[in-house]
């Protein structure tokens, strides 16, 4: 039973990782309809600009301020060139785009900072916590637990944004009808290139806390296949379904991680591990067949 | 050839439709008989579109009956109502935006067809006459519209009155018995609007096609309907032939306003 | 002055529905099919066969499979790779376990296994659209390529999941040189070709636009969607899974579930984007451009490093590509979004008036 709990635990920190990309999606999403699949190229790019920074000499303070303007490059970039090209055609094709924006800086990263693996240290641990290993017998790393309050700051940075600041307001008339906005003289093209740049800091400080676990590395950018089925769970438009989501499939991938594939080898004999890429967008998918709108989706009518 | 408007053919008995607390329709009867041109009216958000969603199946409503041709149903179903012959058109042209218009008429009859996909895909006996015996029939449609010149263009390139019109011949393509018009003639010029309101008289008249119309235009409601159905609020406030309708006090009141 | 179609009436409208109603067109077709058919097995050599034709038609084919179901049905897929997987293990399975199976036979049977396992996977598609959709296909990518791998039934027990072909025999007569595989590949994809274009100009084809353009339009005029989205998948999958199978048999000789990646998913999607989204020869456009252009990069960056002095390194030379690819997605959805195709359109209409502007 400990043991449920301790995979559990471990199973919910990591969950929050995930939904730290998935926030990066649904920043976009709700702004300007597109389901951003370079997310994940984004969380690379970051991570990767603040490790080649800090390489050619600079603090990590100074390598978080210049990715960060890197990244909010990248999205007045893609704002300018891209998205602003393809104000007409349907979000199909817009995700298609950013299938194609998710190559370009996966070629475009390695070409300034180099591709080889590297590891990023941000100060914390990745060990287990003493007191808890100690009176409860668990392993629950500090690592984890201090993602789990970037995440937390980071949620709660973010909604105070949007709802205390007149950008936020902006942004939030914007997500509710581009047309009502732009009406009222709400500049849709800062505010989407404003977006893309808030989406790019999630993707830095996700890129840090990946980066600094798994090493700064072109895996990276599969954190963005992590994420999705976060948001067909907690829907695209949703941050607490993002943070739901995301501890959802993070708690239960870990525990299908555990207890299943030993069952498959009873009865199939042989090897079953590597089920994590595939169990989230099976749990997700069953999920959908139940209830289509996600967790926190509304029902939706057509109308005709 | 004058027509004659005979029984009644559909006939909605207190239809209610719910959205969640969003009362669309409240307790709706009326009925409709074959051969005649009935109109529903009524403000905006007054549940005309809901109407006729729930008269071809793609809404449900939670109460009341429908009975077409002595048949009576809980609700229709679109697939079952398109069997039926019912055919229908949008008040935000639902056309296949990719397809020619060509292309879209001869899909509004896919239910006639029933060669099968092994049989287009070898392109071979069957599937071939069967296509070529719909497209006598489409540019029979064609012809009868007037679009001959915008038969292989993409329907998405044309301008929103010819669209319209393609919509229209989409829905005739399928030669139905009832054919829903959901305001034909919102957003056009005078002279496309009389355009409009010749093709559609002429199809009541020489196909003898039953046609629900839903119409912001008193004066073309007036003139070329037979009955006329009232909403407001998604209650029928007023039934009957134009005249009475005209002077109905309550539909008066739903259009301009109480007196108090 | 000799692509006119003056003089060229149609009296029927079997004439008018033709493939090519245009004379120029069909005379152009018949030449292009000798060309295939008879001129490049003389004259190609052994590379061009098995390292741009043949891959090519099977690209060509399986980007027709998903042309099918995202460009004319709307269901966008990005799982493409797991079902010519299917294909590929599902026809080595017939060809190693029942005793003197027709290859081609073989074939038919890994087309038809995919397409179950594609109406399986389009399941969804009834309850979710679009985006969830698109997401939800990536649990086929995922969940095919990993049953591969871990269940040793599926690749008669080898190591990994790695599979080698048998040699390919019909009737007697051995497939074993390029060009004959060459010639093989290119019937079928020939003829696959053909039946995609019948079916895409009928009905099947009229309703699964009809479902992609508006389905709520589609089904008020009494187009079954359920029935018509599981059948794009079910082709789909179909054209994919023989694509697979082509692709182990044909091309490689010996496949891993690995090789089946999102990475080649997302290669095909880029076929179609590129060649033209809802056309069939855009399928073929597409796969060719896909195919060539890592080809001239590897010959033209090295060249354009030495004029410019520049050490390209391998490395570099593989993230230019990627970067290269990246652009053209996105520029040919800015520029083109429908692709090669309808670049190859404009440019007929031109050439119908020219040497007159109008």
């Amino acid at each position: 039973m400990q043991f449920f709990f301790e995979v559990l635990i471990g199973g919910l920190l990591s969950g929050i990782m995930y939904s730290l990309v998935a926030l990066g999606f649904v920043l976009i999403f709700k702004a300007s309809g597109v389901l951003n699949f370079a997310q994940g190229a984004m969380v690379y790019f970051a991570a990767l600009s603040v490790v080649g920074c800090m390489e050619k000499g600079a603090p990590l303070w100074l390598a978080l301020i210049l990715a960060f303007a890197i990244m909010t490059l990248l999205g007045i970039a893609t704002e300018k060139f891209v998205l602003r090209k393809m104000v007409n055609q349907t979000p199909i094709a817009l995700f298609m785009a950013t299938i194609g924006l998710s190559f370009f800086i996966e070629g475009l990263a390695p070409m300034l900072w180099g591709n080889e693996v590297r590891p990023l240290d941000i100060g914390i641990v990745d060990e287990p916590i003493p007191y808890i290993l100690d009176s409860y017998n668990m392993v629950v790393s500090s690592f984890d637990l201090f993602a789990a309050g970037v995440a937390v700051a980071l949620v709660a940075g973010l909604a105070l944004f949007f709802q205390y600041t007149r950008v936020g307001r902006a942004l939030r008339a914007v997500a509710d009808d581009h047309q009502a906005a732009l009406s009222i003289g709400i500049p849709l093209q800062h505010i989407w290139a404003l977006v893309w740049a808030v989406a790019g800091f999630v993707a830095l400080v996700a890129g840090m806390l990946w980066g600094s676990r798994n090493g700064v590395q072109y895996a990276l950018t599969f954190t963005a296949l992590k994420a999705l089925p976060v948001l067909i769970l907690g829907g695209f438009t949703s941050v607490p379904g993002a943070i739901v989501g995301g501890l959802i499939i993070g708690a239960s991938e870990k525990l299908a991680e555990i207890y299943i594939p030993p069952v498959l080898a009873e009865v199939f004999g042989g090897n079953f591990g590597g089920i994590e890429n595939w169990f989230p967008y099976v749990l997700a998918l069953l999920f959908l067949l139940v209830r289509p709108e996600g967790l926190f989706g509304e029902r939706h009518i057509d109308r005709v | 050839m004058a027509r004659q408007i005979g029984d009644v053919i559909l006939d909605l008995k207190n239809i209610s439709l719910r959205f969640g607390g969003v009362k669309a329709l409240t307790d709706i009867s009326f009925d409709v008989r074959e051969h005649e041109i009935r109109a529903i009216i009524g403000p905006n958000g007054a549940g005309k579109s809901s109407m006729l969603n729930v008269i071809n199946g793609v809404y449900r409503p939670q109460e009341g009956e429908i009975i077409f041709r002595g048949e009576h149903r809980r609700n229709m179903d679109t697939h079952a109502a398109a069997e039926a012959g019912f055919a229908r058109t949008f008040q935000n042209i639902a056309l296949f935006k990719g397809m020619t218009v060509l292309d879209n008429l001869m899909a509004g009859r896919n239910l006639k067809m029933k060669s099968n996909f092994l049989q287009h895909a070898l392109w071979w006996g069957p599937a071939k006459r069967e296509e070529l015996a719909h497209r006598r029939k489409v540019e029979e449609v064609i012809d009868f519209l007037d679009i001959e010149h915008i038969r292989k263009t993409p329907v998405g390139r044309l301008p929103y009155g010819l669209q319209k019109r393609v919509e229209l011949a989409r829905a005739l393509a399928a030669e139905p018995q009832i054919l829903l018009l959901d305001e034909p003639m919102a957003g056009m010029n005078v002279e496309e609007k009389q355009d409009m309101c010749r093709f559609i008289l002429d199809v009541n008249d020489q196909l003898g096609t039953t046609i629900v119309l839903i119409e912001h235009d008193m004066g073309v409601v007036m003139d070329i309907s037979d009955r006329v159905v009232v909403l407001d609020y998604g209650k029928k406030i007023g039934d009957g032939v134009p005249d009475d309708v005209k002077n109905n006090p309550e539909v008066i009141a739903a259009y301009l306003g109480t007196q108090h | 002055m000799f692509y006119r179609e003056t003089g060229q009436f149609k009296t029927s409208y079997a004439a008018d529905q033709q493939i090519f109603p245009i004379r120029q067109d069909r005379i152009g077709v018949v030449l292009l099919l000798i060309a295939a058919f008879v001129v490049m097995p003389l004259a190609a050599s052994n590379y061009w066969f098995n390292a741009i034709l043949i891959p090519f038609l099977i690209f060509s084919l399986a980007a027709i499979g998903l042309n099918i179901l995202t460009g004319y049905a709307g269901q966008l897929s990005l799982g493409s790779a797991a079902f010519m997987a299917v294909g590929a293990y599902a026809a080595y399975n017939f060809q190693v376990r029942v005793e003197g199976m027709p290859i081609l036979v073989s074939f038919m049977l890994a087309g038809l296994t995919s397409a179950g396992v594609g109406i399986l996977f389009g399941l969804p598609s009834l309850r979710i659209k679009g985006f969830y959709l698109a997401v939800a296909t990536l649990a086929a990518q995922f969940f095919i390529v990993w049953c591969l791998t871990k269940f040793p039934y599926l690749s008669n027990n080898s190591s990994s999941g790695v599979i080698s072909v048998p040699g390919i025999e019909i009737l007697g007569i051995k497939f074993d040189a390029p060009q004959e595989r060459y010639l093989l590949v290119l019937a079928i994809v020939a003829l696959l070709a053909l039946v995609a274009k019948n079916m895409v100009r009928s009905t099947t084809g009229r309703a699964w636009m009809a479902v992609r353009d508006m389905d709520v339009a589609a089904e008020v005029i009494g187009i079954r969607l359920m029935r018509t989205k599981l059948l794009a998948f079910a082709i789909s999958s179909f054209y994919c899974g023989v694509a697979g199978a082509l692709y182990a048999f044909c091309y490689l000789g010996s496949v891993e579930p690995d090789g089946f990646s999102l990475d080649l998913s997302f290669k095909i999607l880029f076929m179609i984007i590129v060649g033209g989204v809802g056309s069939i020869l855009g399928s073929f456009l597409g796969a060719a451009f896909i195919l060539l252009l890592p080809i001239f990069l590897d010959i033209f960056l090295p060249w354009l490093s030495a004029l410019l002095q520049l050490p390209f390194d391998g490395a570099t030379v593989s993230h230019i590509q990627l970067m290269v690819f990246g652009a053209l997605i996105m520029f040919f959805l800015i520029v083109e979004p429908h692709g090669l195709a309808r670049l190859w359109q404009i440019g007929k209409e031109k050439l119908r008036l020219w040497p007159f502007p109008h």
